[in-house]
């Protein structure tokens, strides 16, 4: 990892205000960074803040009803000079997104414009960023299609976006993101709303595009299995906090707070015995209480005591670079979790 | 172990706060809820409510008779000078010398009625109508298809008129009278509500619960009934109290084209209105007052509608 | 695609033919049947009789419908008792100009709706959007008659910007081509004519669009409001497109696709509504005519109008149809 990060996120927090209601926090101090070409997942359940982070980072929140504060530096094309994504106008903002930053979204249907041709969709920001034009934006995208595993790509690009499959809109996607050579690349649940065969290709193809350009890639979802084949480094996402980061292999051999080592052990694994019940985390993402009062995983929490309400927890760091945020933390190798097989693709 | 009593209290405290928000209530009491703190509901409501409390109690509020041509004397002899608002007659005398406000206050019962009779007609026919064809598409294979596909032509066939023309047509079956105006407004609405209703059960009709009942062998009647039904009324209430609205506004302007109430004895505002454009040059007042009732009234439906809309759009939901 | 229209087309069929069997019952229901219908009040027995024999009124039901289809093919659709004319005839003369009204209507409608309505959504909550938005529900229940007899003592009679009635000044000396006068009058560079004409569709255009106007408003801003929310929108921005290109491409052209259904629906709301504001500025349109057709009972014009009119309305929203599924890929599949 160079000196300097390509991305470092200090203090990110997110407000929802609304008039006549409470203030919704949804996004509470996270810090990670991400070194120039690397590999970093942010992993958590639904509603721990994790896709409002990387709209955050897009500066596509949006503009009212919305604070954001904290500091994001991001080096663009990888030089010296530091630009804070969070507090850029909007005009170079513009400029940086789809060159510099791109992002994958979840849903690859509701993410393309129904009444666009695809080819439109991709030579769009061809023709933005790249000053491309007419035929020649046209065989460029042909290309990125054939790049990303589109068969027959000509024909494609006056095709619709209801004419492709799930996994072809997915893959469009990734080209447009991809369009640019961008540095760094943000995608956010690209896998989840894919059938299970389709999400190891995606995985493949996303994995394959990072090393071939050296973009650095945030991998955001819920699901360890994909975290497990593809990304250097974990963060772990607890009620709009980071509760613990670690490099892959230490987060899977010794996962230190009890969240993450819940997580761990309620993967179903085929190599277990057949009698050995799956130990789920109790309780639901509402039961968690504000950090204010405490760890807001205490709810929740096996190793729970009483001094767990003292406040909110601080971040420790045992050993280099595993960072966790629990004041009984889980030590040593826990029980029955050796590192999870890759479900999809091998190694990095 | 008071200790530990204690802080299990403290924690269900704590994470009682969120539950709370995470709670749903019931679709309706949720949406009267929402309903109760919009001011566009509230505004219309109060326009509402005025509006019948003027309707039912008109006989009480007039100060004088509908047809009492008390200042005939007044305003015969110079016809085109009509006498304003005074002490006496609060908005003035109308161009037979009878109290303006007295006629106002009395029309508003057969404002009401006009749009009441001719809403509630549209909308049980139309109830009926897109009801029957909505079930028998969602329930009834392909039997019930054929039979919403002959419903839905002769619907299509009333909806390939523009409402107006289509009431101006049954007036004139009618002949002239206010009987002729309800029915007319009503049958012009028909169409509407056949199909809002009957789209509404479609969609329900393919939802995983109805699918569930069907498996545990619930009968078809009782679906529809107990279940498609009552999930599938949002829409149409909606139409019903934009229908009172358009109702009014609809009467008026078959009054305008001479099909309205032709009795001068029962005063209404639209007919009002349209006898009122002959003088609008010189009495501009006489046409002015029942227009003004008419909008602010329909205004009051209408943000009645728009309100119970916004609440039940689950969109809109948070 | 063509398969599409030549379908669309099928189905509107039944549709136009069960409205011919509707009005012919129509007809015939008519108090005193259509005997007493089609002749003045004062006719005589000897007249009615001679009438119904004329017209095959004795004939059986069947052989009468099969009568009143075969005339309805050749475009005989009976005699105004007004003029004397043929109903056709009639409406070939006086449709341009409702054309005319209802395209001015439109035009301003659109014009003023969709950037406004785009506005409202963009500054949704402000004091614009309130202004909108309340505005709209306003316009929505003026009646029509009211706000054009409104505008004409307003702008006509107390202030004379606009004329106050008809089509053209009378004795203008104007070459007509196709009846629509402010064409005819670009078409042979007539520029006084034409401007004359256009001045004369001002207000009478601005009564006629206030309801398509309210509801235009009120479509855009929701459709905005609701394609605003969507994610290929999100992902446009994540392109870091121009602002512009976000607006136009991704968010206009899909809030415009209800608005494009609404506007098919809304002509039929124009061709009602003309009826009228037509008569309010003596426009001589088909909506003046139907008007003095309900005050002098001429019913074969009734008849015959409203059966064209729901051709016309049904072949508008054809036309809609059809540019939808240009707009909007996914309803060809279907």
């Amino acid at each position: 990892m160079p000196a300097r990060p390509l991305l470092a996120v200090h203090d990110l927090a997110v407000t929802f205000t609304q008039r006549r209601r409470r203030d919704v926090r949804a996004v509470d101090g996270i810090s990670f960074s991400l070194g120039e070409g690397s590999v970093v997942g942010l992993v958590g359940e639904s509603g721990c803040g994790k896709s409002v982070t990387s709209l955050a980072l897009m500066g596509l929140l949006p503009p009212r009803g919305v604070q954001v504060s904290g500091r994001a530096l991001f080096r663009p094309g990888g030089g010296d000079a530091e630009v804070d994504l969070l507090s850029l106008p909007t005009r170079r903002m513009r400029d940086l997104r789809g060159r510099e930053l791109a992002m994958v979204f979840q849903d690859p249907l509701s993410s393309l414009n129904p009444v666009v041709p695809i080819g439109r969709q991709v030579t769009e920001i061809l023709v933005r960023h790249r000053g491309l034009k007419g035929a020649a934006a046209r065989s460029a995208a042909a290309e990125l299609l054939e790049r990303v595993g589109i068969p027959d790509p000509r024909r494609r690009l006056s095709e619709y976006p209801h004419e492709l499959s799930g996994g072809m809109r997915q893959r469009a996607l990734i080209a447009m993101a991809v369009a640019c050579r961008p540095r760094l690349m943000i995608a956010d649940e690209p896998t989840t709303a894919l059938d299970v065969t389709i999400q190891a290709q995606i995985l493949e193809l996303l994995k394959e595009l990072v090393t071939e350009e050296g973009t650095a890639l945030l991998m955001i979802t819920h699901d360890l299995g994909v975290v497990a084949g593809l990304c250097d480094e974990i963060n772990v996402l607890y009620a709009g906090r980071v509760v613990e980061g670690a490099p892959r292999h230490d987060l899977f051999r010794a996962p230190t707070h009890p969240y993450t080592s819940g997580l761990l052990r309620s993967i179903p694994r085929l190599d277990a015995p057949r009698d050995e019940p799956l130990t789920p985390i109790r309780g639901t993402v509402n039961d968690a209480i504000e950090w204010a009062d405490g760890c807001a995983f205490a709810p929740r929490c096996d190793n729970y005591a009483e001094d767990c309400l003292g406040g909110p927890p601080d971040m420790r760091e045992e050993r280099t670079g595993h960072r966790f945020r629990c004041v009984h933390p889980v030590h040593g190798r826990a029980p029955g979790v050796p590192e999870p097989t890759a479900t999809q693709g091998g190694d990095r | 172990m008071a200790a530990r009593t204690q802080r299990i209290d403290r924690l269900a405290e704590l994470t009682a706060a969120r539950r709370e928000e995470a709670e749903g209530r019931g679709v309706w009491r949720e949406a009267f809820a929402r309903m109760s703190r919009n001011p566009m509901a509230i505004t219309g409501a109060a326009v509402v409510a005025v509006f019948i409390v003027v309707a039912v109690l008109g006989d009480l509020i007039a100060p004088y008779g509908p047809t009492e041509q008390n200042w005939g004397d007044e305003v015969f002899p110079n016809r085109n000078v009509f006498v304003g608002p005074r002490a006496e007659n609060w908005l003035g005398l109308d161009n037979l010398g009878r109290d303006q406000f007295s006629r106002m206050v009395i029309g508003a019962r057969q404002t009401l009625m006009v749009g009441v009779v001719a809403a509630g007609l549209g909308f049980t026919a139309g109830a009926l109508l897109g009801g029957v064809s909505g079930a028998a598409y969602a329930l009834g294979g392909a039997a019930g298809r054929r039979v919403d596909t002959v419903l839905m032509r002769v619907v299509d066939m009333m909806l390939a008129l523009p409402s107006l023309l289509l009431a101006v047509s049954i007036a004139a079956l009618l002949g002239q009278g206010l009987v002729t105006v309800m029915v007319a407004v009503g049958t012009a609405q028909v169409p509407i509500f056949a199909r809002l209703l009957r789209g509404a059960m479609i969609a329900q009709g393919g939802r995983d619960y109805v699918l569930a009942a069907r498996a545990l062998g619930a009968r078809r009647r009782r679906i529809a009934l107990a279940h498609i039904l009552p999930n599938s009324m949002g829409p149409i209430l909606v139409q019903l109290t934009l229908s009172l609205a358009t109702a009014i506004i609809d009467a008026a302007a078959l009054s305008y084209l001479g099909l309205g109430n032709p009795d001068p004895s029962v005063p209404e505002w639209g007919t009002m209105l349209a006898d009122a454009q002959r003088f609008l040059s010189g009495a501009p007042q006489l046409a002015v007052y029942p227009a003004l009732a008419i909008i602010v009234t329909a205004l009051g439906f209408t943000l009645m509608g728009e309100a119970l809309r916004e609440s039940l759009d689950p969109r809109l939901r948070k | 695609m063509l398969r599409f229209i030549v379908r669309r087309v099928l189905q509107a069929v039944p549709t136009l033919f069960g409205l011919s069997i509707l009005l012919f019952i129509w007809v015939r229901s008519l108090p005193g049947g259509p005997a007493y219908a089609l002749l003045p009040e004062n006719a005589t027995a000897e007249q009615r009789e001679a009438l119904r024999r004329a017209m095959g009124l004795d004939d059986p039901v069947i052989v009468q419908y099969g009568a009143f289809l075969g005339r309805l093919a050749q475009g005989d659709l009976g005699e105004s008792l007004q003029t004397g004319r043929p109903v056709m005839t009639e409406f070939a003369m006086k449709f341009p100009a409702t054309v005319e009204l209802a395209v001015m209507a439109m035009v301003i409608a659109v014009a003023v709706g969709v950037p406004l309505g785009y506005l409202a959504a963009r500054r949704r909550g402000g004091a614009l959007d309130a202004l909108v938005v309340g505005g709209s529900l306003v316009g929505i229940c003026t009646p029509v008659f009211f706000l054009a007899f409104v505008l004409k003592l307003v702008f006509a009679e107390h202030l004379g910007i606009f004329p106050s009635a008809f089509r053209q000044t009378p004795g203008i000396d104007a070459t007509r081509i196709t009846g629509l006068f402010v064409v005819d009058g670009i078409a042979t560079r007539e520029w006084d004519a034409a401007w004359d004409a256009l001045m004369h569709l001002v207000l009478p255009g601005l009564a006629l669009s206030s309801i398509p106007l309210a509801v235009i408003v009120r479509m855009t801003r929701a459709g905005v409001i609701e394609v605003l929310g969507e994610d290929y929108v999100r992902t446009a921005e994540a392109k870091g497109l121009h602002r512009r290109t976000v607006r136009g491409r991704h968010v206009l052209r899909n809030a415009m696709l209800p608005v494009v259904t609404a506007i098919g629906l809304l002509s039929g709301a124009l061709l009602a509504g003309a009826v009228l504001t037509e008569s309010v500025f003596a426009f001589g349109g088909i909506g003046q005519f139907i008007y003095s057709a309900t005050q002098t009972r001429d019913y074969p014009v009734l008849l015959g109008f409203i059966l064209i009119i729901a051709a016309v309305y049904v072949a508008i929203n054809l036309l809609v149809d059809i540019s939808y599924s240009l707009l909007d890929p996914r309803v060809r599949v279907r």
